[in-house]
């Protein structure tokens, strides 16, 4: 089953078209009623674990300027509304685009004046997760940032590339075989919408990036290090290809 | 510090069966994972979880190292009397984690 849709894959072609918009489906349409009721029930999603843990970060003071995100930013279902749903964004200072994480790692380290959070640490995925959770509900809307293009654009090559050992593209699962089954998995159409989430298999809350990573392993292609250009860039792409589809963060997926 | 997340109608008719909820973050480590130079990572896990009605236990559950990471359980009683539920939850390094909820039954 698996060798024939690799054999299936290997002889398609590495670049199709765009998935239309009326066809568009986020992950959570290919789960089990179970697991859709897990996520959209809030006292059973255990990513709402992770938001509660954000919350209170958002409200403690730290760093040497003693500072908490409340402090300048007040209350996040007012000040972060949307945010996520624009994400990555261009930063003037570093001539390219950064995600939501690296957004919150430089008011982290610029203006509380403390240490960046790590990626996939406990702190940066809660900080990031209630920061996404205030646009939950809310479509993907990518800035019209004329800036971002070359990056998007960079992120699409890497989209499309084959790579690793399978010699597989992304779109070879995710734009011509999405719904079909890859072993148990179904395929879906890697919609970075409900990030970060909380994976039943990862039994924890992950990032895009761990995800993307994930994937490169399993085309046994070599993954980039976490907050790598090309993660931010295949972001951007991700972003724009799911146009419209609504943020569920703190998502739930298999 | 954990943290859970409690299910429970806020009212109820009496004689009612109701379903309680409940979800709280723990690693659930199982005692087999080797960490990077190879040791076992020692066993701790959330062992026993315990649900009392206005004193009264009417739920009980041994967990075990199978058991996924942030333990989900949903159970039903009856409502007899408006009241508190107490819930708790004990990890094997003798951790006690506590949550109450309110209920009023008419
Ligand atoms: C061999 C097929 C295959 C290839 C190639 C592949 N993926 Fe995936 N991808 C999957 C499967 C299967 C899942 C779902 C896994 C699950 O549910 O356990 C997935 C999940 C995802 C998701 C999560 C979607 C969600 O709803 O959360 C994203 C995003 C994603 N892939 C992006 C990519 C990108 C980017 C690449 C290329 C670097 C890629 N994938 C390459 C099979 C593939
Ligand atoms: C001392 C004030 C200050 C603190 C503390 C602070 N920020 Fe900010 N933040 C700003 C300012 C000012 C901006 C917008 C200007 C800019 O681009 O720097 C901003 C921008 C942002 C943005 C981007 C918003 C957008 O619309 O693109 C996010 C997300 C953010 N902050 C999150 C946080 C988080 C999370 C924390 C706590 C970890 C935090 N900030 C702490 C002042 C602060």
């Amino acid at each position: 089953m698996l060798l024939s849709l690799l054999a299936v894959l290997l002889l398609a072609p590495a670049h199709a078209a765009e998935i239309p918009q009326a066809e568009k489906k986020s992950g959570y349409d290919f789960m089990t009623p179970e697991t859709k009721a897990m996520q959209d029930e809030l006292t059973s999603n255990p990513g709402m674990l992770t938001v509660l843990d954000g919350e209170a970060l958002w409200n403690r003071k730290t760093g040497a300027a003693n500072r908490a995100c409340a402090d300048c930013h007040q209350d996040a279902s007012n000040s972060m509304k949307g945010v996520a749903a624009r994400y990555p964004a261009f930063d003037a200072a570093r001539g390219r685009p950064v995600n939501l994480d690296q957004r919150i790692n430089a008011c982290r380290t610029e203006r509380q004046q403390a240490t960046p959070l790590p990626p996939e640490s406990k702190d940066l995925l809660a900080l990031s997760a209630y920061v996404a959770t205030q646009s939950r509900g809310m479509p993907i809307a990518p800035p019209d940032d004329p800036r971002l293009k070359p990056f998007r654009e960079a992120g699409e090559k890497i989209y499309e590339l084959r790579q690793g050992q399978l010699n597989l593209s992304c779109g070879q699962c995710h734009d011509q075989n999405w719904g079909k089954k890859l072993a148990g998995a179904t395929i879906p159409q890697a919609h970075p919408n409900g990030y970060p989430l909380y994976r039943l298999e990862w039994q924890a809350m992950g990032s895009l990036q761990r995800r993307l990573r994930n994937c490169l392993i399993g085309m046994r292609a070599e993954h980039y290090e976490f907050g790598a250009p090309e993660y931010i860039d295949l972001e951007l792409y991700l972003m724009s290809r799911a146009r419209g589809l609504p943020i569920e963060t703190p998502a739930v997926r298999p | 510090m954990a943290r859970a997340l409690i299910n429970v109608p806020k009212t109820a008719k009496r004689g009612q069966v109701i379903e309680i909820k409940t979800l709280i973050s723990h690693e659930m480590e199982t005692g087999f994972r080797p960490d990077r130079v190879g040791k076992l990572i020692p066993r701790d896990i959330i062992n026993t979880f315990v649900c009392s009605y206005n004193g009264i236990e009417v739920f009980r559950a041994d967990l075990h190292p199978a058991i996924a990471a942030n333990p989900f359980l949903t159970f039903t009683t009856v409502a007899t009397e408006s009241g508190v539920l107490d819930f708790k939850w004990t990890d094997d390094d003798g951790k006690i984690f506590a949550e109450k909820a309110n209920i009023v039954v008419e």
